[in-house]
């Protein structure tokens, strides 16, 4: 059990990387990453609302839509259920740790329309995980998705001190250190038995 | 006429909008991939902008959102069922990437930007527009890829057998760096317009 959510863990983190990888959440990766103290608060809140909205989608698919053969329904409930997730999310914040909402809170609503939330939910169905490792998934592969987004920010800062090619600044370079960062994770690759 | 023209050009939502990055960079392993997911996502795309401008009038504007999400996922809904049903290798090697369509922000963009404000007739033609622009961007970045790391197009080789194809560029850095450099070619190409309208 230890085992396999350590390897849950590791693969999404890093070998199957969310960002670098599997290419979800590029929005708000290409989106966010300007400057390294966004990154971090849009780090923070999608690991919060991803590990949420895998527990909550895994019950739903297994009590809800499984017993009543509802599969075909599966992509418009989950796409609702997050919607209204994160806006919960948002309201319970505001309402009761105060602290948190003024941290997290420009970034909520962005993350609704963040694929990698819904790409979770799809893959733990996909891949008939039970709750624990579906919650566990979720939230590694926010921390993956965070990781890369830390990294990205952090080189994207130093960026703004090069001498760029002017077609290629901005998102096209963005794109290439991307391209770079994607060689390095693919190093991660063996780490996982397959 | 113009409303078809710019979804193609002037105003392509990836090389121009830089919108939809996802699917972009996820499904164009190969020229067919990239244009089954451009074709399955215009689908989707005209689909629900007809249904929300025909809706517009009847829509409260404070719950828009999840009313288009749920025109979307329905149209979503009908094509993954379709294309598990007549097209199932491609339904394979797309796989989460279908549903995702959902979260794809040219769909939901278009329908909060353009149908929703707009008459039918128009917003079927932008919506169009715009899916044609989205698919060929795919088709385009797809076929570079193959080409350079598989040595064919279309499944169709290309070289001879002393070809040795650069894997790199079918693997997840090569999407990367190929949608980077052409980015900065279609910035360079209007650049250069810009400087020769300036003189």
């Amino acid at each position: 059990m230890f085992r396999e959510l350590l390897f849950i863990i590791i693969g999404t983190v890093f070998v199957n990387n969310f960002v670098l990888s599997r290419f979800l959440g590029i929005c708000p990766f290409i989106g966010v990453s300007k400057k390294l103290e966004t990154a971090v608060g849009m780090g923070g809140a999608v690991v919060f609302v991803m590990g949420m909205a895998s527990a909550v989608t895994w019950v739903i698919y297994y009590y809800i839509l499984n017993p009543y053969h509802l599969h075909f329904l599966q992509t418009i409930t989950f796409i609702l259920v997050i919607a209204s997730l994160v806006q919960f999310v948002e309201l319970f914040l505001q309402k009761h740790i105060p602290a948190l909402y003024q941290a997290l809170g420009i970034y909520l609503p962005l993350i609704s329309t963040n694929c990698a939330v819904l790409g979770v939910a799809l893959l733990s169905v996909q891949k008939e995980y039970h709750f624990i490792p579906a919650v566990v998934s979720g939230i590694g592969a926010a921390t993956g998705f965070t990781l890369a987004l830390v990294l990205m920010a952090g080189i994207r800062e130093r960026l703004e001190l090069c001498d760029i090619p002017r077609p290629l600044q901005g998102v096209p370079i963005a794109f290439i250190v991307s391209a770079l960062l994607a060689t390095a994770f693919m190093g991660f690759a063996g780490m996982i038995p397959e | 006429m113009s409303n078809f023209t710019k979804g193609i050009f002037e105003e392509n939502p990836v090389f121009r909008l830089v919108l939809g990055m996802c699917p972009t960079l996820a499904v164009t392993s190969s020229a067919e991939n990239g244009m089954g997911m451009g074709l399955a996502s215009t689908f989707v795309l005209t689909g629900s902008s007809l249904i929300i401008s025909m809706l517009r009038k009847v829509i409260p504007p404070k719950i828009r959102i999840p009313v288009f999400l749920v025109v979307i996922a329905t149209f979503v809904t009908i094509t993954d069922l379709c294309m598990a049903a007549y097209l199932p290798d491609l339904h394979r090697s797309l796989g989460i990437f279908i549903p995702l369509i959902v979260v794809n922000c040219i769909v939901i963009g278009r329908a909060e930007a353009f149908a929703f404000k707009s008459p039918v007739l128009p917003s079927l033609v932008d919506a169009l527009g715009m899916g044609c622009g989205f698919t060929a961007a795919l088709t385009l970045l797809g076929s570079v890829r193959e080409t350079l790391g598989n040595g064919t197009i279309f499944n169709i080789p290309l070289f001879g057998s002393q070809f040795e194809p650069a894997i790199m560029m079918i693997l997840p850095p090569g999407a990367f760096l190929t949608l980077g450099l052409l980015l900065g070619y279609f910035n360079y190409v209007s650049l250069k317009k810009k400087e020769r309208r300036a003189c």
